[in-house]
């Protein structure tokens, strides 16, 4: 699971900066604060971390604790249970 | 009446009252108005004089509020600008508007002073957050917010009042279908009037505790702040509703009883589960910005059956023109009902001719919340604003068809021109075409608003590039993230060989 960060980055690089990587972008940067994801971009975001992890984020977990950076990301990732194959 | 008085009349009937509640920050009236009384007078000794317009580019915080309050008492003309807007266009806005002051993030200093630094009109940028604010390129009009803020720290009252009621209160930009944004100039007595119109029908009273998660840069987002004020209420200011979640437990554990909403915001609170709230304090839901889907209003009903839900339009030009009243909303949901108090709405023909019930037409408004005109444009002012029924009156078109029905009740049809509403905002195809054409290797291209089930409209662009040229439509979204406000950025974006074209030659937009 070492490997989270990297993954989750190139995700955001490309679909929310649209392949412009920026130095800026560091694994605490704040995805609101900096302005790389709006209102509109967290929906998107939980869709991805969804399908590619094989995750179940509730409701109550889409808070900015667990979604707001590269890294808080990867560790709310490796919290949660894989769930099981259908 | 001046509309900061909203804000001293509650400090001095409420002064520990809860003003505003902002993330994990509370401030009671006397708190706001000490604030905004020591940015007044730092304002005033940066040079600020009465009708100088001071520009606030600020997400939804403490600070943009009390920059709201702190300019009106400075006598300066409040400019908000999103802040998403990108550099080239925050300095046309700022040049436009001849703006002398700007208050923007600590970041934004760094990254704009070099440029804005040689705008002549601009004395003074004021960087909020923490953070070293000096560049040496600015040539000294850097400084920060709290160290401006602290000189003043024992300024209990407020400057001495420079501006009477049809002085200037406020430039508020929209989009126009040249592209170019237009300053609709309002006074106070128009701000007021609209105010005091929209607590009158909301039955706003001092226990009621707004939510705001609209960007304050939006009139509809700036008025819940300032209708907070005069009830004496409270207002909940969040910065969006990026985590449904998060605004949902506060809207409970703040007791809630007023939200505003967009259909946007409706889509997305339709999305999460509220099963676990209990919102029985919430009495009264507005929408307004856009046309509210019906299946979200019935959705709404379901949800929030003790709640009344008032369907709302208005433009920036006046910022409220008609409401349904809640009693309605179940008979004829697609209506906004009739004017709000104080005003008249009617329709016209091609020729002008009032029409009666049944009918189609320009919507037409008239009241005191109506602007003075369009900043430096007379030309746009003198479409919008037209003869009225008293000498010398005049009255707004709002470019906007509607029918009535048997009853008079207004419905939206359609805009007369091409603008687009996405977020409840609205976006200017020829603004975002402009910036397309800028772009190396675009030829020609198109854009047009396509049904989104969130946004109400996106943003959609058609381009057609030189040949050999290598850009992919990443490419292009990536320029125009650079460029554009958050709420302009097209959600597609599609290369084709060639545009459709009408028969005289122009490009066909409904065959995109």
């Amino acid at each position: 699971m070492a490997d989270i960060e990297p993954q989750i980055r190139a995700f955001i690089v490309e679909n929310f900066l649209f392949g412009e990587d920026s130095a800026d972008l560091t694994p605490e940067s704040s995805f609101l604060e900096s302005g790389i994801i709006d209102s509109t971009g967290v929906l998107e975001l939980v869709g991805y971390i969804e399908k590619t992890y094989n995750i179940k984020i509730r409701d109550e977990e889409i808070v900015p604790e667990n979604l707001d950076s590269i890294r808080r990301l990867a560790k709310f990732i490796q919290s949660k249970p894989l769930l099981l194959a259908k | 009446m001046l509309v900061q008085e909203f804000l001293e009349h509650s400090a001095a009937r409420l002064p520990d009252k809860t003003a505003l509640v902002c993330g994990e920050r509370r401030l009671n009236y006397r708190e706001i108005n000490a604030l905004a009384n020591q940015l007044a007078f730092g304002l005033q000794a940066r040079g600020v004089q009465r009708g100088d317009r001071v520009a606030v580019c600020l997400d939804n915080t403490v600070e943009a509020a009390v920059a709201v309050w702190g300019t009106l008492k400075a006598g300066a003309v409040l400019m908000m600008i999103n802040p998403s807007t990108k550099l080239e266009k925050l300095a046309s806005n700022l040049g436009d508007a001849r703006a002398t002051v700007l208050i923007c993030s600590v970041e934004k200093t760094r990254q704009c002073a070099p440029a804005l630094g040689r705008l002549t009109h601009l004395q003074c940028i004021i960087g909020v957050g923490t953070g070293e604010v000096a560049s040496e390129s600015d040539g000294g009009k850097v400084v920060g917010w709290t160290e401006l803020l602290e000189k003043y720290f024992d300024c209990t009252k407020a400057p001495a009042r420079v501006c009477i009621n049809v002085d200037l209160a406020s430039l508020m930009y929209t989009s126009g279908s040249t592209g170019e944004p237009k300053g609709a100039m309002m006074t106070h007595l128009n701000m007021v009037a609209i105010a005091n119109s929209i607590t009158l029908y909301l039955q706003n009273t001092e226990a009621d505790v707004i939510l705001n998660v609209l960007p304050l840069s939006f009139g509809y987002g700036l008025y819940q702040l300032l209708m907070a004020a005069k009830i004496g209420g409270t207002l909940v200011l969040e910065r969006s509703m990026a985590y449904p979640h998060v605004v949902l437990k506060k809207m409970v554990s703040e007791r809630v009883t007023g939200f505003a909403l967009v259909p946007m915001i409706a889509a997305i609170l339709l999305q999460s589960d509220m099963s676990t709230f209990n919102f029985s304090s919430l009495r009264y839901i507005t929408n307004a910005g856009a046309a509210m889907p019906v299946e979200h209003f019935r959705k709404l009903r379901t949800q929030f059956p003790q709640t009344q839900i008032y369907s709302m339009y208005g433009q920036t030009e006046c910022a409220r023109v008609c409401y349904l009243h809640p009693d309605q909303i179940d008979i004829r949901p697609s209506s906004v009902g009739f004017a709000i108090p104080n005003t008249e709405a009617w329709l016209v023909d091609e020729a002008g001719n009032r029409l009666g019930n049944n009918a189609r037409g320009e919507l037409v408004v008239r009241g005191a919340h109506v602007m003075l005109g369009y900043w430096g444009k007379p030309e746009e002012t003198a479409r919008a604003l037209r003869p009225g029924l008293l000498p010398h009156e005049r009255v707004l078109y709002t470019g906007d068809l509607f029918r009535t029905d048997d009853e008079g009740y207004l419905y939206f049809v359609a805009r007369r021109d091409d603008i687009i509403k996405s977020r409840g905002e609205k976006v200017s195809p020829r603004e975002i075409e402009n910036v397309l054409h800028a772009l190396e290797g675009v030829v020609e291209a198109a854009v047009i608003g396509v049904p989104d089930p969130v946004l109400g409209q996106a943003v959609k662009a058609v381009v057609v590039l030189k040949n050999a040229c290598e850009l992919k439509s990443k490419d292009i979204l990536r320029y125009c993230v650079a460029h554009l406000e958050d709420y302009m950025v097209p959600k597609f974006v599609e290369i084709r060989d060639a545009l459709p074209r009408t028969s005289s030659g122009k490009v066909n937009k409904r065959e995109l």
